[in-house]
């Protein structure tokens, strides 16, 4: 059983370990390793649409985990001062916004806008004072609205989770002593679900940087890192994508693991 | 005088309700307040959740009872000539229906001992790492990791490596089984993670008692563990599916052109031929399939034992 588990996690490690591997190659084939360059690195740092696609990437997802962040956050506090069946509601609706294929997410989101950009495009023409009335489009806030869905649904439950664990006792001691509710919400609850929102976030942030399905839906004009490599990749492996790949793998792993280490933290530090 | 009185009588009667109806209404403020603070924690995301979850899905509800417009797009009407066109996608609707459930059976096979060690098993100080290295996988870009497997299972992957044995011709990549392998590699994690839960709760005792009343290994796995931890394998084997059915990515990448899913179907109908109602009809099925996959798999669990919370981080 022990070899069958180190098995798996070397099936589950090796393909990355490879091409990260191969993005230090100084030859062009992934066949063999010809010596060790980081030549990949600069050619993919001095492609300018490589660089505005990761500049898109990393402005769409600070923004919509962000605005999850803080959404989702309220949304659990709020969550818990309704009554059962809002909460059912909700609860219903935040699952839905998790499982639904980012597929469909990506089709419907896509469908509605249009049909709401055909009806507010033309009213806007007709009450704006200029002759240049702003055109409502596909493109950035249309992908930090569709990952938000996901990452606020996400951030609502981390953070809700860690609200139900919360200790009730230190929110009634605080009040006992006098405190004002927002007192006792700075001073205790904010500190023991401070982790949670971090977490939430990051996890936020993984997820918009790496989503290819929904972007590639509502981007509009729009390029982001994962729709430029997947596009570049239809076209043919190179080692530049390697070296990319590389950069983003690694920048993920750094995320998680700080929201792994900031979940795991039971007590906040002084 | 009487005047005097009357408005005496009047200002006391007026000071009498006014304390009253301050009482009531510092009361009714107080309550309010506290609704209007719900109100306001839960108004952004209330307002996310219709405008890009609701409104989308009664969008794509209403394509598709419609009719393509000539250039492409969507024209008013109310049909179900869409939902009777659905045979023409039947071989996407097979392909995914087919590897949506084997993907999930092949993740379920590999990822039930990689559970079942790190739970019942492994070294207390190693569980956490080892948990962590199983979560990593799931956060990191798909993309990226399908990439790596292009990369491998490629011309100038194995096969080149076989083709200095005398194995020429291996074509590995644009396969089903490629396909498939791309699946469990992506969605194992995802397995293994709520299975994992279900047996790190499992009452060790019963274990004990099952081997202590003379129970095989054998059987004090089949009767015991794997009983308490079918939930968790519910919830995995659900999560998988779904998630699969909509799958575009590894079909896209590791299948070519051959290996044609639900997802890569939507893609064509939506960016390509532009034939948005028909499109939606396919979604519309997509999530009822779902949805049903869900209940019964809720089903499943809540009829072994009572439904249990999983947390995907």
């Amino acid at each position: 059983m022990r070899a069958f588990v180190v098995a798996v996690f070397a099936f589950l490690y090796l393909p990355i370990a490879l091409v990260v591997l191969f993005s230090f190659n100084a030859g062009h084939h992934a066949s063999e390793f010809t010596g060790f360059s980081e030549q990949w690195y600069g050619k993919a740092l001095s492609n300018p649409f490589l660089v505005e696609a990761l500049k898109n990437s990393l402005f769409i997802a600070t923004t919509s985990a962000l605005l999850a962040a803080f959404c989702g956050t309220a949304a659990a506090l709020g969550l818990q001062r309704v009554g059962a069946r809002t909460r059912g509601v909700f609860d219903a609706l935040l699952g839905a916004a998790i499982v639904v294929p980012g597929v469909v997410i990506g089709i419907s989101t896509l469908v509605a806008l249009v049909q709401l950009f055909a009806v507010v495009n033309p009213f806007l023409a007709s009450v704006w004072p200029t002759d240049q009335p702003p055109r409502l489009a596909l493109g950035y806030g249309s992908i930090i609205a569709a990952h938000g869905l996901f990452s606020m649904a996400l951030v609502t439950m981390i953070v809700g989770t860690r609200l139900s664990s919360l200790d009730r006792n230190l929110v009634e001691a605080s009040s006992d002593l006098y405190a004002t509710p927002l007192t006792t919400f700075r001073s205790i609850v904010l500190p023991q679900i401070m982790p949670a929102v971090i977490a939430g976030f990051l996890l936020a942030f993984t997820f918009s940087f790496d989503d290819f399905i929904i972007a590639f839906f509502v981007a509009g004009a729009q390029t982001t890192l994962p729709i430029y490599v997947f596009a570049s990749i239809r076209r043919g492996v190179t080692p530049e994508i390697n070296a990319i790949a590389t950069i983003v793998l690694a920048a993920s792993v750094l995320l998680v693991l700080l929201a792994q280490w900031q979940l795991g933290r039971r007590k906040p530090s002084p | 005088m009487s005047q005097g009185t009357n408005s005496g009588q009047v200002l006391t009667a007026g000071g009498q309700r006014s304390a009253g109806a301050e009482a009531a209404f510092s009361m009714r403020g107080r309550f309010l307040r506290k609704n209007l603070l719900t109100a306001l924690l839960l108004a952004p995301a209330t307002l996310w959740l219709v405008v890009f979850l609701v409104l989308p899905f009664v969008a794509i509800a209403v394509f598709s009872v419609g009719e393509r417009a000539p250039e492409g797009g969507y024209q008013a009407a109310f049909t179900f000539a869409q939902y009777a066109n659905l045979p023409a996608r039947a071989t996407a609707f097979w392909n995914t229906m087919m590897l949506a459930p084997v993907g999930a059976l092949a993740c379920l096979l590999v990822g039930y001992p990689v559970a079942y060690y790190l739970a019942l098993r492994a070294p207390q100080r190693w569980r956490l790492i080892l948990l962590a290295l199983i979560v990593i996988p799931f956060w990191t870009s798909l993309l990226m990791r399908t990439y790596a497997w292009m990369y491998i299972l490629g011309g100038r992957g194995i096969p080149a490596l076989l083709a200095y044995i005398g194995i020429e011709d291996l074509r590995l990549i644009n396969t089903p089984g490629a396909v498939l392998l791309g699946i469990v590699y992506g969605y194992l994690p995802l397995m293994i993670l709520p299975i994992y839960v279900s047996l790190e709760r499992l009452d060790r005792r019963l274990l004990e008692a099952s081997a202590d009343l003379g129970a095989t290994p054998l059987s004090t796995f089949l009767g015991v563990t794997l009983r308490l931890s079918l939930p968790g394998v519910m919830t995995g084997f659900s999560l998988v599916m779904i998630l699969l059915l909509g799958e575009y990515l590894i079909p896209t990448l590791l299948g070519g052109g051959k290996v044609f899913f639900i997802g890569n179907a939507l893609v064509d109908l939506f960016l390509q031929s532009r034939n948005w109602p028909f499109g939606s009809a396919i979604a519309i099925t997509l999530v009822l399939v779902s949805v049903v996959v869900l209940i019964i798999a809720n089903r499943i669990s809540t009829r072994l034992s009572g439904a249990r919370r999983v947390d995907l981080i």
